[in-house]
C-alpha cells in the first residue's frame, strides 16, 4: 500500500486573535512575529492516519508531499520524523497565489508522477483558509472515490474502510482502491516524533519538483489558473462592548443578569 | 443582475430543510428577474416540491436510492439539473452532503465553489464573503467561471415565503456509486437541535469534567427544553466530554439563536465562527481578559461552579 499525505504549512492558527493582522493593499495576512509557520494540524492527523495503516500492512510505504515556499520543507520534515519515507516539495513561483482548483492541479499532477499510489490522505481543510476542498478537487482530478471528514480509515473490505462523522452521527463507507480519504479530529491525536527521529528525518533529502517537472503550463496553475478569486481579506468587527455583572455574590450577579435577559425581553 | 438560480435542496420528513428554505430566501434576492429553480431528491420529493418556497421549477426524483446521500448519486442528477436550468448561480447547504458536493460539483463543471459563505450578494457582479483564518478574518471572492457554486452556511438568509415550485421536472433515478455505505449510526441530542434552538448553552474545557456538563444541561432545562439546547466547545468535544454532533464553531455547527450563553469558553476565533451572528452573547468565564468577552453583552467573570446553579435559582425565581 502506497499512501501520499498531503500536507500543508500554514500560519500558527493558534495565534492570538490580537497578534492577527492583515495588510488590506495586498490582501495578505502580515505573519506574527516570532510566531512560526506550523504544520497545518489536519494534516498532522492524516499524516497518522496514513502510518497507522502502513504499521498494519506490510511492506507499504508513506509520501509526503507539500505545495508551499521553502519553509514548508519543515512540515514535510515533521511528516518524516512521525515515520513517512519520501517527501515532496512543490515549489514554484508559478504555483503562488492560486486558488483551491490550481492547488489540486499541482498536487495531483505530483501523485501521477509519483506513480503506483493507493491512496491519497488530505486533512479535512486546512485551517488556514478552511475551504475544505482540495482533497475533493484532487479526487475529481484522479477520476477516483473519495471519502470526507473521516475519524477512521482501515485497510478491509473492497478497498478501504471509513468512518465519517456526518452533523448528525456517524457513517460507514467502503470504498474501492484507489481513493482519496480526508480526515478529521475526531481520528484523534497525532504522534508526537522522538529527538532520534527528528534528527534522522533531519538528514533525509526532500525532492523538489517545479512547474517544468510536472508538466504543467504556467497558465493552469497559481494565480493565472485560478478561478475563484480573492477580492478583498479584512478583520471583522466585533460586538459591542460586554457589561459586566456586578454584585457581591453569584447569587447577585446571576440576578443582575436575568434581571437584564428580562428586560431585553430575552427570557 | 438578473441570475438564473438552482438551489440544491436536502429534504427531512418529506419537506424541504429550513437550510433549504433560507437558500431559496436567498435565491429569490439573488435572482432579480432571473428564474429560481431547486432540485430535490429522495422519497416524496415530488410533493415537497410544492413546498419549496419561490422556486418556479422543481427538479426532482422520487428515487428511495437518493435518500442516504451517495454524492456520485447526487452529482449525475445535479448535473444534468445544472444543464437544465441554465443557472449561473448553484446554491447548496454547507452540511455533511453541501461539503462533498459543491468542490465536486465545482469540479465536474469546470468552474469554481466559494465554501461556508455567509453573505452573497450582487454588487457589479456576485461577490461570496465567508471566513477565513479560522475567523479571524472574512474574504470575499468573485467567481470567473459559470455557474458560480457556493455553499452557504445556515441562517444566512431569511427563508423564502410564497407559492412552492409549480413545474416540475423528473430526473434520473440513483445511478452507480463506487463508495458503498455500509452502516449509520445517529448521534441526535433527544429533542431540540442546536441549529433550532432559540437559546444555545454551551460548556467548554473550562467545565473541568464531562459532569459538568450535567448543571449546563440544567441550565437549559431551566430556560426550558422547547426552547434551549446545550452545545460545546471542540477542546470539550475532542476530551470526549459531549458528542461532535452538539459542537459549536468552524468545524462543528453553526447556530444563531436569540441567546448564547458561552460557560467557560475561552472564545477562540473558530469557536466564535459558529456563534457569533447570536442576537445576545452572555459569557461566563473566571478570566477577565477571555476573548469572549469581546463578543458578549453580558458577561459574569467568576467560577462557573459557583454561577451556573446561582443562575439556575434565578431564572427558576423569575418565572
Ligand atoms: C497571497 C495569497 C493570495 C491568495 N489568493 C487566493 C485566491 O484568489 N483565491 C483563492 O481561492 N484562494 C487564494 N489564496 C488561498 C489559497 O491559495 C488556498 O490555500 C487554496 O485556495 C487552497 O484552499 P485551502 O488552503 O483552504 O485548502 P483546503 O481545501 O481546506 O485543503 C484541504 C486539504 O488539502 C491539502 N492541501 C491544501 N493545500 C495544500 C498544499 N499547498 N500542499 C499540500 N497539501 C495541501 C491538505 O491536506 C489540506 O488539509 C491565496 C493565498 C495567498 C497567500
Ligand atoms: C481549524 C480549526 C478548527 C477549529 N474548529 C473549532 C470549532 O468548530 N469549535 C470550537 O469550539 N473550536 C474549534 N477549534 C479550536 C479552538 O481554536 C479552541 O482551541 C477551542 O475552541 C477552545 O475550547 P474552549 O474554549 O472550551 O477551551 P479553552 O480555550 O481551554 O478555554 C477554557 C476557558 O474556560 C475558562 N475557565 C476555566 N475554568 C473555569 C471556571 N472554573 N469557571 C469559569 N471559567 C473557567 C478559562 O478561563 C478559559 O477561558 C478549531 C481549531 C482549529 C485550528
Amino acid at each position: 500500500m502506497h499512501i501520499v499525505v498531503c500536507a500543508k504549512q500554514i500560519p500558527d492558527p493558534e495565534t492570538p486573535p490580537s497578534a492577527f493582522k492583515i495588510d488590506a493593499a495586498n490582501n495578505k495576512v502580515i505573519p506574527a512575529q516570532g510566531i512560526a509557520p506550523v504544520l497545518s494540524q489536519f494534516d498532522g492527523i492524516a499524516a497518522e492516519a496514513a502510518l497507522r495503516i502502513k504499521e498494519a500492512n506490510a511492506g507499504s510505504k508513506v509520501t509526503v508531499i507539500s505545495m508551499g515556499a521553502e519553509s514548508a520543507q519543515a512540515a514535510i520534515k515533521q511528516v518524516l520524523a512521525m515515520g513517512a519515507d519520501e517527501g515532496v516539495l512543490l515549489n514554484d513561483p508559478a504555483f503562488e497565489d492560486g486558488d483551491s482548483h490550481t492547488t489540486a492541479t499541482v498536487l495531483a499532477a505530483a501523485i501521477k508522477k509519483l506513480g503506483n499510489v493507493d491512496a491519497v490522505f488530505c486533512g479535512r481543510q486546512a485551517a488556514d483558509w478552511d475551504m475544505g476542498q482540495v482533497g475533493l478537487l484532487v479526487a475529481e482530478d484522479l477520476g477516483w472515490p473519495v471519502a470526507i471528514i473521516a475519524k477512521g480509515v482501515a485497510m478491509g473490505g473492497a478497498g478501504l474502510q471509513v468512518q465519517r462523522v456526518l452533523e448528525n452521527g456517524f457513517e460507514s463507507l467502503e470504498t474501492p482502491l484507489p481513493a482519496v480519504v480526508t480526515v478529521s479530529n475526531e481520528f484523534g491525536e497525532p504522534r508526537y516524533p522522538k529527538l532520534p527521529q527528528i534528527m534522522a528525518a533531519a538528514k533525509k533529502t526532500v525532492t523538489n519538483w517545479k512547474l517544468g517537472d510536472l508538466g504543467l503550463d504556467a497558465g493552469a496553475v497559481g494565480k493565472a489558473g485560478s478561478r475563484l478569486k480573492l477580492e478583498k481579506l479584512f478583520i471583522p468587527e466585533k460586538g459591542g462592548k460586554v457589561e459586566l455583572m456586578e454584585g457581591d455574590t453569584p447569587q447577585a450577579q446571576a440576578a443582575a443578569l436575568v434581571a437584564r435577559l428580562q428586560a431585553d425581553k430575552i427570557l | 443582475m438578473a441570475h438564473n438560480v438552482l438551489v440544491v435542496g436536502e429534504l427531512a420528513g418529506g419537506s424541504p430543510t429550513s437550510t433549504t428554505l433560507e437558500l431559496l430566501g436567498g435565491a429569490q434576492g439573488l435572482a432579480a428577474g432571473g428564474s429560481v429553480s431547486v432540485a430535490l431528491l429522495g422519497t416524496g420529493a415530488s410533493a415537497a416540491a410544492a413546498k419549496a418556497a419561490g422556486a418556479s421549477k422543481a427538479f426532482v426524483s422520487d428515487d428511495a436510492g437518493y435518500d442516504a446521500v451517495k454524492a456520485e448519486q447526487w452529482l449525475a442528477a445535479l448535473e444534468v439539473a445544472v444543464d437544465q436550468s441554465g443557472a449561473d448561480l448553484v446554491l447548496i447547504a454547507q452540511s455533511s452532503a453541501g461539503r462533498e458536493i459543491g468542490p465536486r460539483l465545482a469540479a465536474r463543471k469546470k468552474t469554481a465553489v466559494a465554501m461556508d459563505c455567509a453573505k452573497i450578494e450582487d454588487a457589479g457582479g456576485l461577490k461570496f464573503t465567508r471566513p477565513a483564518y479560522g475567523g479571524n478574518a472574512l474574504a470575499t471572492y468573485s467567481i470567473a467561471t459559470s455557474p458560480a457554486i457556493a455553499t452557504v452556511r445556515a441562517k444566512s438568509f431569511e427563508e423564502a415565503t410564497g407559492a412552492g415550485a409549480g413545474e416540475v421536472v423528473q430526473l434520473p433515478a440513483a445511478g452507480a456509486s463506487r463508495t458503498n455505505i455500509t452502516g449509520m449510526e445517529k448521534a441526535v441530542s433527544a429533542g431540540l437541535q442546536i441549529t433550532d434552538a432559540t437559546v444555545v448553552v454551551s460548556g467548554g474545557r473550562g467545565l473541568g469534567a464531562p459532569e459538568g456538563f450535567k448543571v449546563v444541561e440544567e441550565l437549559a432545562a431551566a430556560i426550558g427544553n422547547d426552547k434551549a439546547a446545550v452545545g460545546a466547545s471542540r477542546a470539550a468535544v475532542d476530551l470526549g466530554w459531549y458528542p461532535p454532533s452538539q459542537q459549536v464553531g468552524l468545524t462543528g455547527k453553526v447556530v444563531n439563536p436569540d441567546l448564547y450563553i458561552a460557560v467557560a469558553i475561552s472564545g477562540a476565533s473558530q469557536h466564535m465562527a459558529g456563534c457569533s451572528g447570536s442576537k445576545t452573547i452572555v459569557a461566563i468565564n473566571r478570566d477577565k481578559d477571555a476573548n469572549i468577552f469581546g463578543f458578549a453583552k453580558y458577561g459574569i467573570v467568576g467560577d462557573w461552579k459557583a454561577i451556573v446553579p446561582a443562575l439556575i435559582e434565578e431564572i427558576k425565581k423569575a418565572k
